[in-house]
């Protein structure tokens, strides 16, 4: 069990909660109401060195993270919800820039949710990466 | 899955060095295992650094998908004879169970098809037993691809 996140700043306590978002170096704040993450670049996320990229499991898990902690966030659930399955198309190279991710919930009934995710850097309608996931919310 | 040796020693063997010598597959703490024609195998010893929820302890998701798309993608390398640079477009994880924790994770995965143009993969991550494996996946990686280029 987890306190239930209520506001934004509990957002950030539950990150801090979570060892491997802190070693990936997951953050979050509030814009137009909605968490929006972001993951500022870090030497230790490159995936390829030579172009060089993140690597592609990073991308995964910075939008596994982001899904799980927004379903925390819109439910106000105190358990962190299961992973059922996790779907992501790659779009594009996730260079050595700040990444950012926002989330919708597609459904949610009283079991499992289905999460939408998109990530991007500079530019919001140029996505590196989206996915989706469906999660076990008890 | 075949037994045969992979297709050319000397170009697996410096993508191979190079996979587990990247940043976040040394963070994350990749060990090479082994590979044929057509398959790879790495493990991942557990570590608290990695763990998803703090509660149960159990890995992180996005640690199994680091090690399915490094896998995967190195399996398409034992089946090629001259260096290109591979891309993943898609990948798809089914999560059959949590991981236990403090027992290293092993990830198996085959390239079973493989186009001019594209590798079709699939992976199995598991603990003692494939049999009774930890997730499941498929994914498609572009050849060729301009976006990433490797070594």
């Amino acid at each position: 069990m987890s306190p239930p996140i209520t506001s934004f700043d509990s957002l950030s306590t539950a990150i801090d909660a979570v060892p491997y978002a802190k070693l990936l170096g997951i953050q979050s704040r509030e814009e137009n109401g909605q968490p929006l993450f972001f993951l500022p670049f870090q030497t230790h996320n490159i995936g390829n060195t030579i172009l060089p990229a993140l690597h592609g499991g990073v991308i995964g898990g910075f939008l596994e993270t982001a899904a799980i902690l927004h379903v925390m966030w819109a439910s106000e659930i105190c358990s962190v919800p299961k992973i059922v399955d996790f779907s992501i198309d790659y779009l594009r190279t996730g260079r050595p820039v700040e990444l950012y991710a926002q989330c919708e919930i597609i459904r949610q009934g009283k079991r499992v949710a289905n999460v939408l995710m998109t990530a991007w850097q500079e530019d919001r309608s140029k996505p590196v990466a989206v996915a989706r996931a469906h999660f076990l919310l008890a | 899955m075949s037994e045969a040796p992979v297709a050319s020693p000397a170009l697996f063997n410096q993508i191979s060095d190079w996979f587990m010598a990247l940043p976040h597959c040394q963070v994350l703490g990749f060990k090479f295992g082994e590979a044929h024609y057509g398959s790879m195998t790495v493990c991942l010893p557990f570590k608290d650094e990695l763990i998803g929820n703090p509660a149960t302890r159990v890995i992180h998701g996005g640690v199994v998908t680091s090690l399915v798309d490094s896998t995967s993608a190195g399996a398409i390398y034992t089946m090629l004879t001259e260096l290109e640079a591979i891309a993943t477009l898609d990948l798809r994880l089914d999560y059959l169970r949590p991981a236990k924790p403090d027992f290293p994770i092993y990830c198996t995965a085959e390239c079973y098809k493989l186009t001019k143009q594209i590798a079709f993969t699939r992976a199995t991550a598991y603990q003692e037993d494939i049999n009774d494996p930890i997730a499941y996946s498929v994914g498609t990686f572009m050849r060729n691809s301009a976006r990433e280029v490797a070594a």
